[in-house]
C-alpha cells in the first residue's frame, strides 16, 4: 500500500468542511471524492475560462479516455521515474473455479489479487501522454509544429491523502506545444504569465515559482535538482489550506523526451521539443472556496463574471 | 588514470551520447555532447556501482556529472572519505 499522507490539521478541517456542505462526496477512500452540482459547475466555468484564454492560439481539440495502453507508461519511462504513483489494470484470467474462490474471498473483503492478471491498459497520469504517440503517428510535424488541447481529463496518482487537494483521481486540463525548441519554450513563457493573470483575475493571490517533478527515490533527487537548475518545470501556486500555497498549474518543459521516444521530427528533420502546461481544475475550485467561501453565489461580482457563473 | 578509463567505459555504456566518448576532452560538457538528464542518472547508478560509493544528497545534482573532470572529482572526493 502507498503511504498515507496526511494532511495539516488546516487541511483536514476543510476537507471536512466541504464534506459536511456536500460540496464533496466521499467514497470511503481518502482522495477519491464524488462532485456536488456546485463544485462541479465551478470546475466547469474554470475549465471554459482556460479554453477562452487559450483560443487565440487555435489549439487542435484532442479528447482521450482515462486509461492508456500500458505499452504507452513504458516507453515514455514512466515507471523509472514515478513508479510510486502509477495505477496498473488488472483483470480476472482463470477457471470457473478460481472465479468462484475469488467472488468468496471477495465477499469476505479478503485479498483476491492472486486471480488477476496485467492488462494492456495503465489509468492514464497525466492528460498530455496520449497525445505524443498520436501526433508522432502522424509523420513528420507540419512547419511551426503544432498545438493541442487535450481537454480536461482524469488521471490517476497513486496517494491517499487527507488533503483535499491531493486527489488520487482529477482532472487535469491540459494543453500541449510540440515544435522547436524556441517556439516551444516561448509558449510556455506566455502561458506561464496567461495563467497567474487569469488566477489574479477570479480573485486568487497567484504568483509563479520553479518547481521539481516527484520523482522517485535517490535517481529521483538527481533528476529533481536537474529540473529546477535548468527551469524546466513552473507552479502557479495560491493558498488553499495548510501552510504553504499549493501548485494549481504547472509548465513543463520537456525538451527532447518525449519526442525522442516517440521520433516525433520537425517539418525539416531534427527532434522535435514538447511542452505542456496543466491546470488542476478541482484544486482551482477549491481554492476558489475557500478564499471566497462555500457559497457560490455570497462570491465577489468579479470572480462570477470572470468564470460566467451568472449573477 | 585508471579511475579515468572506467569513468569512459561507464560513460560509453549508459551515457547514451550521441559521439564518440573516446575523443571528449576530460573537461568537455557532456550535457552539451547530448547527454540527457535521465542518461546521466543512470551513469550516476552504475559508478556507484561500479566504485561501491554512494553519492550524496549535495552530489545529486547537473554539475556533479557534468564532465569527465567533474565526475572524477566527486569520486575522488568519496574514495578519500571511504578510506
Amino acid at each position: 500500500m502507498a503511504d498515507f499522507r496526511s494532511g495539516t490539521p488546516d487541511q483536514v478541517a476543510f476537507l471536512d468542511e466541504l464534506l459536511d456542505r456536500r460540496l464533496l462526496i466521499a467514497t470511503g477512500v481518502a482522495g477519491v471524492y464524488g462532485r456536488s452540482e456546485a463544485f462541479e459547475a465551478v470546475s466547469v466555468s474554470v475549465a471554459e475560462t482556460i479554453t477562452r484564454a487559450g483560443s487565440a492560439e487555435r489549439p487542435e481539440q484532442l479528447r482521450f479516455p482515462p486509461v492508456l495502453p500500458r505499452r504507452d507508461l513504458e516507453t515514455v519511462g514512466y515507471l523509472k521515474s514515478f513508479p510510486h504513483l502509477a495505477g496498473s489494470i488488472f483483470a480476472f484470467d482463470g477457471s470457473e473455479q478460481q472465479a468462484g474462490e475469488q467472488y468468496d474471498r471477495a465477499s469476505r473483503h479478503e485479498d483476491w489479487s492472486e486471480f488477476q492478471s496485467m492488462t494492456e491498459l495503465v489509468l492514464t497520469p497525466a492528460a498530455c501522454y496520449p497525445v505524443y504517440p498520436a501526433i508522432a503517428a502522424r509523420g513528420k510535424l507540419p512547419p511551426g509544429g503544432v498545438t493541442v488541447d487535450a481537454g480536461g481529463g482524469l488521471v490517476f496518482r497513486h496517494e491517499p491523502s487527507s488533503d483535499p487537494a491531493r486527489m488520487q483521481i482529477f482532472r487535469q486540463r491540459e494543453i500541449v506545444r510540440i515544435g522547436e525548441p524556441e517556439a516551444v519554450s516561448a509558449w510556455r513563457d506566455l502561458w506561464r504569465e496567461r495563467a497567474v493573470s487569469l488566477l489574479s483575475a477570479i480573485g486568487l493571490d497567484a504568483r509563479c515559482d520553479i518547481a521539481s517533478d516527484p520523482f522517485f527515490g535517490r535517481s529521483g533527487r538527481m533528476l529533481a535538482a536537474s529540473q529546477r537548475e535548468q527551469a524546466l518545470k513552473f507552479e502557479v501556486v495560491v493558498p488553499i489550506a495548510g501552510p504553504e500555497p499549493t501548485a494549481v498549474a504547472s509548465f513543463n518543459y520537456h525538451q527532447e523526451h518525449f519526442a525522442s521516444a516517440y521520433g516525433i521530427e520537425l517539418a525539416d528533420g531534427g527532434c522535435a521539443h514538447t511542452a505542456c502546461l496543466g491546470f488542476g481544475l478541482e484544486r482551482i475550485a477549491l481554492a476558489l472556496f475557500r478564499v471566497h467561501g462555500l457559497e457560490v453565489a455570497s462570491w465577489p461580482q468579479s470572480t462570477r463574471d470572470e468564470l460566467c457563473l451568472g449573477a | 588514470m585508471l579511475v579515468t578509463d572506467d569513468i569512459r567505459q561507464i560513460l560509453k555504456d549508459y551515457s547514451r551520447l550521441p559521439v564518440e566518448v573516446g575523443g571528449l576532452a576530460v573537461d568537455a560538457d557532456l550535457y552539451r555532447a547530448g547527454m540527457t538528464s535521465h542518461a546521466s542518472v543512470d551513469v550516476m547508478l552504475a559508478l556507484e556501482a561500479r566504485f561501491d560509493v554512494e553519492f550524496p544528497d549535495r552530489m545529486l545534482k547537473r554539475s556533479s556529472f557534468e564532465s569527465i573532470a567533474a565526475i572524477e572529482a566527486s569520486l575522488t572526493e568519496l574514495l578519500a572519505e571511504n578510506v
